[in-house]
């Protein structure tokens, strides 16, 4: 049998689509129009709807982010959300008067005020989210499973606890007010925020926000395919699957785990200074321990180190409230004349619902990697 | 008249856990393009000794040589960029990833690329990745399981993932291959395709040291062997003449209920 011959019945449509590269093209073309129609389409709907696809694209970054560390090296985080905030911070305080207000030297020495540009800060903030990646990853480097799942965690919490409580002596962070009027996106001058005529088209802010998101979200899903296809991305992968078989091929672990740690905190510093811009708004309360939670839910159900599986499961989950708060509060006030549960309670209630069932049924999440094969002998190894 | 100096020469290891003894100033000096086999009854430190010279236990004691540089089995990730590679005795392989990739990791420490040229898929990185492709079919086509790239490795047979393992392990050119009882489990035509893999490595230049408990095995395959016994070497030689020692025998046999 050729390297790649398959026994006859083949995959499904599906996994043919993908593979093929006859169908390339038309599957890319396919996903551009859904992608550049869906704005107008959620538009018409109403614009919490292209809010939702907004915050989408966001989380498919985040989440893109995460599967670095845990789909391929295998590093169990539950402090992501941490990095996000250090991207957001990072964006708020530099675009915002807070500093301004708050430190006169700051004032007179700009006094036009801070406006970084965020194209400026995109670096900043990834950088800098990296360097709090290996701050985190260097404690944790001989830590497994359970017990750094437990100190990634206790990372995160300390971020959120210091953003909280930095308003004294010194006022950082402004505390659980959180910092307001942070600038908007700005591509030359254009503001992000504002409606604009484009190609005869009417878009909103909202959908103008669409638009970058996704092509960003894009260039991450593409870093991440190229990760995944490179010596690094198999360096990664080893670890997870056998340490010690790793170093024994020569694999220098504490630097590549250091690596995923950094990089995958890259991306949620990214993320984080897209949310401060887009919002204009954060505060402590943005990166609580259930937002780490609801970006792992979202990698482990698309499926955990898949990455069209990981984009799948991040859209799911955070369109999901949005169709939630859309049909379960009608559907109630018709049924029995008013609210009886929360929106928000039902939302949890039927994640772990959810959650429990893709561990029964499909423990590796709703889109796997495609399986290679089987034994060619009866009877092989586990 | 100098003779060329030994591949690998280790000397005075010792390594003590709690209470046992398990090496007590061990030496050892494999010649170039031999195989050389290491014996001893269970519980002779056999594996204690690859484990200290492949560096995954820290000796209390020893000094080691390769290739006449003396290397510093400390890291274990050194150890391989050195020039040793190593299989386990129970196979660990990167059990989800296919065949083809498992070999392609073991590349990793004689390629460069990093993250930055993977994400921009620079010409150098590009070429680098597609030696590594075809680096990594030409060993699995050596070890005889080229058409099963494609596989994972868990799904592999037993034989068929032992194989993988020492493709994976040439893949790092290594100067010395040690095996930890490659036999282990395989039928008699198995162990014959073995054998016959093993003479066409050290056929292209590599040593090969090999722990096996098939005395049968190492007898007609090892050029020279050590026998352990309880942490000390009591005898190395050419195996004919090793097979005859007295302290041999009663190392084996004088604890025969004890062997396997």
């Amino acid at each position: 049998m050729a390297p790649g011959a398959r026994p006859s019945g083949g995959p499904g449509l599906l996994a043919r689509l993908r593979r093929d590269p006859r169908y390339r093209p038309a599957v890319a073309a396919l996903i551009a129009i859904v992608l550049l129609v869906l704005p107008f389409a959620a538009g018409g709907l109403g614009s919490a709807w292209v809010r939702a696809l907004d915050f989408a694209a966001l989380y498919v970054m985040l989440a893109l982010g995460l599967n670095l560390v845990v789909g391929f090296a295998g590093l169990l985080d539950l402090g992501y959300i941490a990095f996000y905030a250090v991207g957001a911070y990072t964006f708020a305080l530099l675009a915002s008067p807070h500093l301004t207000d708050n430190f006169p030297a700051l004032a007179r020495a700009f006094p036009g005020g801070l406006h970084t540009p965020i194209w400026l800060v995109i670096p900043l903030a990834a950088l800098f989210a990296a360097g709090f990646g290996v701050l985190l990853g260097t404690p944790v480097l001989k830590l497994r499973g359970d017990y750094l799942a437990i100190v990634t965690l206790g990372f995160g919490e300390i971020i959120r606890i210091f953003l909280n409580n930095l308003n004294s002596p010194v006022n950082l962070t402004n505390g659980p007010q959180g910092i307001t009027l942070i600038d908007p996106v700005r591509i030359g001058d254009w503001r992000l925020d504002r409606a604009h005529e484009l190609f005869g088209l009417h878009l909103s802010g909202l959908q103008m926000y669409y638009f970058l998101f996704v092509a960003l979200a894009a260039l991450s899903a593409l870093v991440c395919v190229r990760l995944q296809d490179s010596r690094l991305g198999r360096a990664w992968m080893a670890i997870r699957e056998d340490e010690l078989a790793a170093k024994a091929m020569g694999i220098h672990v504490r630097n590549v785990k250091l690596l995923a740690f950094g990089l995958g905190a890259t991306f949620g510093g990214v993320s984080g200074t897209l949310f401060a811009a887009f919002q204009g708004f954060v505060s402590p309360e943005s990166f609580s321990l259930m937002e780490s939670i609801i970006v792992l839910s979202m990698i482990v159900l698309g499926g955990l180190g898949h990455i069209p599986g990981v984009i799948f499961g991040a859209i799911l989950l955070s369109i999901f409230p949005e169709v939630l708060r859309h049909t379960v509060g009608p559907l109630q006030e018709q049924v029995f004349g008013r609210i009886l549960v929360d929106v928000e309670v039902l939302r949890l209630l039927l994640y772990g619902v959810a959650l429990v069932l893709i561990m029964l049924y499909r423990p590796k999440g709703l889109w796997p990697a495609p399986q290679h094969g089987v034994a060619r002998t009866p009877g092989a190894g586990r | 008249m100098s003779a060329p100096p030994p591949l690998l020469r280790v000397a005075g290891i010792s390594k003590r856990f709690g209470g046992l003894q398990a090496l007590d100033g061990v030496g050892m000096r494999i010649g170039r393009e031999r195989i050389y086999g290491l014996i001893g009854p269970n519980g002779a430190g056999k594996t204690t000794f690859f484990n200290v010279i492949t560096g995954l236990i820290k000796p209390d004691s020893g000094t080691f040589e390769l290739d006449g540089r003396p290397y510093q089995p400390e890291a274990v990730h050194r150890v391989a960029a050195a020039g040793i590679a190593r299989t386990f005795q129970n196979i660990r392989l990167f059990a989800d990833m296919t065949a083809h990739e498992n070999v392609m990791v073991g590349r990793h420490v004689r390629t460069r690329s990093g993250a930055l040229a993977a994400v921009l898929r620079t010409p150098q990185s590009r070429r680098e990745e597609a030696r590594i492709r075809s680096d990594a079919h030409d060993l699995l086509d050596f070890v005889g399981i080229g058409e099963l790239g494609h596989l994972r490795a868990r799904t592999l047979s037993y034989g068929d993932q032992r194989r993988l393992e020492i493709a994976r392990a040439l893949a790092t050119e290594p100067k010395l291959l040690a095996l930890d009882e490659p036999a282990a489990g395989m039928n008699a035509t198995e162990k014959v395709e073995l054998r016959a893999l093993l003479e066409r490595i050290r056929a292209r230049g590599v040593t090969i040291l090999i722990i096996e408990h098939d005395v049968k095995l190492v007898m007609g395959l090892c050029d020279e062997v050590t026998v352990l016994d309880e942490g000390r070497v009591i005898k190395e030689g050419e195996p004919a003449q090793v097979q005859r020692d007295p302290a041999v025998i009663e190392a084996y046999l004088g604890r025969a209920h004890e062997a396997p």
